[in-house]
């Protein structure tokens, strides 16, 4: 009976002392969204799974310089330049729109952006991020052919894209990106009005604050594949605050999807390349209640 | 005859111990607040486990920095990413003591000046901490209050003198947590 008792009394001591930390329990399994797959909406000059969230503004001032085979001249291409404006925005969590004009054939596009999955761990778990593209592209140069009627349609041209992305780790991100592009109007009979391509890109974290993206895109359709070249973009994302900026090096002169996809002329070997820079500004539009 | 009072005597304990004297909640409150020239900063977390054994006055609070949400996303981003890198020190803890526990009497109503002292670990750093607040007593509650403020410098967390404008090199912290009797 009396060590019984003592028993008892070492155990009600023991539960005294018990740690505080185990009375929260397990915490609930949560699912753990990726987040930051890419540091902004593009990898270089295509789109990248990331959308600006919801309520959120994105400017995007992107610019290319001319060719650096231009020589001294020409100050390496410094002395030229071809830019697009835009401005994205967070519709919702999951659907951004966008607008922008690029002096490239003065040519106006809109795009909307669905992140139709989006990769998570925990309780859901999710190994992919996938977003759906697609873009519209007016060209609004004065008319070039007086010999053909002068359609509003002839001047449209479309982007179809899927965006297939995973966040490997915090340092390595990678993407691969089927692509449908439909141009109304083309200069030749032989030309071909519909265009596949595959792109892939990754990001490589250095720092904190800066990564390491490439990305090319390979033209599928061999008529095209045989007057174009094949996309290849080589950049650095530096971010600070409210601002990204990218800086790269490029074959493509253009910035918008249908242009740097399918009429990419520069060749890297002759160093028919462009240095660029896309830098974003971020403002918050509508504020998420804490 | 006294063995029997011994057991019953324990066996009371016991239930006291495993009943009375812990106030839990998994619902608190901490915001953090940085006030700096170019822009005030202010994140929020509403899932902060704490505990407190009003007999020996341990106190202790818990928290995924995840989730603390701010309001700009990309605020959130680097907060995560580059300040307090989350996914390497995805908790925040403090494991202290109620310092003055003599004068707070909890089976009375009514409010209490606290000093607390402790070990507060934010990312790689465990630093003691000891700061002022207040339980207020009620019916099988306790609402615990507390303003006081830390350097990120103690934690390791750098700041790049790019954003020394936007960032504060201290930070307000605000924590209420309402325990309930368990």
């Amino acid at each position: 009976m009396g060590i019984l008792a003592l028993i008892l009394l070492l155990l009600s001591t023991v539960a005294q002392s018990q740690d505080l930390f185990d009375l929260f329990g397990d915490d609930e399994p949560t699912t753990e969204f990726a987040f930051a797959t890419f540091k902004t909406t593009r990898i270089v000059n295509g789109q990248s799974v990331e959308n600006p969230p919801f309520g959120e503004l994105k400017f995007v001032i992107s610019h290319h310089f001319g060719s650096i085979n231009n020589g001294p001249y020409n100050l390496w291409g410094l002395d030229q330049s071809t830019i697009r404006l835009g401005l994205e925005y967070g519709l919702t969590e999951r659907l951004a729109i966008a607008v922008g004009r690029s002096s490239f054939e003065k040519t106006f596009d809109g795009f909307a952006k669905y992140k139709l999955l989006r990769q998570s761990s925990g309780a859901m778990n999710m190994p992919i991020s996938v977003s759906l593209f697609s873009g519209i592209y007016l060209n609004s140069l004065e008319w070039r052919y007086p010999e053909r009627e002068n359609y509003f349609s002839s001047r449209l041209s479309y982007v179809h894209q899927v965006l297939i992305a995973r966040k490997f780790s915090n340092t390595l991100s990678f993407q691969i990106t089927p692509t449908f592009v439909h141009k109304n109007l083309v200069e030749k009979i032989a030309d071909p009005n519909d265009i596949f391509a595959i792109g892939y890109g990754g990001r490589v974290r250095l720092t904190n604050r800066i990564t390491f993206n490439a990305e090319y895109y390979q033209l599928l359709t061999s008529e095209t594949a045989k007057k174009f070249n094949n996309m290849l973009s080589l950049g650095f994302d530096i971010e600070t605050g409210g601002h990204v900026f990218q800086l790269h090096f490029t074959n493509a002169q253009p910035m918008f999807e249908r242009a740097f996809i399918t009429e990419t002329r520069g060749e890297w070997l002759n160093g028919d390349i462009f240095f660029g820079f896309n830098i974003v500004r971020v403002f918050t539009i509508r504020k998420p209640k804490l | 005859m006294k063995t029997r009072l011994v057991l019953i005597l324990s066996l009371l304990l016991l239930a006291i111990s495993l009943t009375a004297q812990n106030y839990v909640t998994r619902t608190g409150y901490i915001r953090f607040y940085s006030e700096a020239p170019l822009e005030n900063i202010e994140a929020i977390n509403r899932q902060v486990n704490s505990a407190l054994n009003i007999s020996n006055g341990e106190f202790v609070f818990r928290l995924l920095m995840r989730s603390f949400n701010f309001e700009k996303a990309l605020m959130q981003e680097h907060f995560n990413e580059n300040y307090v890198e989350s996914h390497k020190y995805p908790n925040a803890s403090f494991q202290g003591k109620i310092v003055n526990l003599n004068e707070i009497d909890f089976s009375k109503p009514g409010i209490y000046s606290t000093i607390v002292e402790g070990d507060l670990t934010i990312k790689d750093a465990t630093q003691k901490v000891k700061q002022n607040g207040t339980l207020e007593v009620k019916k099988d509650e306790i609402i615990g209050k507390s303003v006081f403020n830390i350097k990120l410098a103690d934690y390791n967390i750098a700041i790049p003198s790019a954003v020394s404008r936007n960032i504060s090199p201290e930070i307000e912290i605000t924590v209420e947590v309402l325990l309930k009797k368990m």
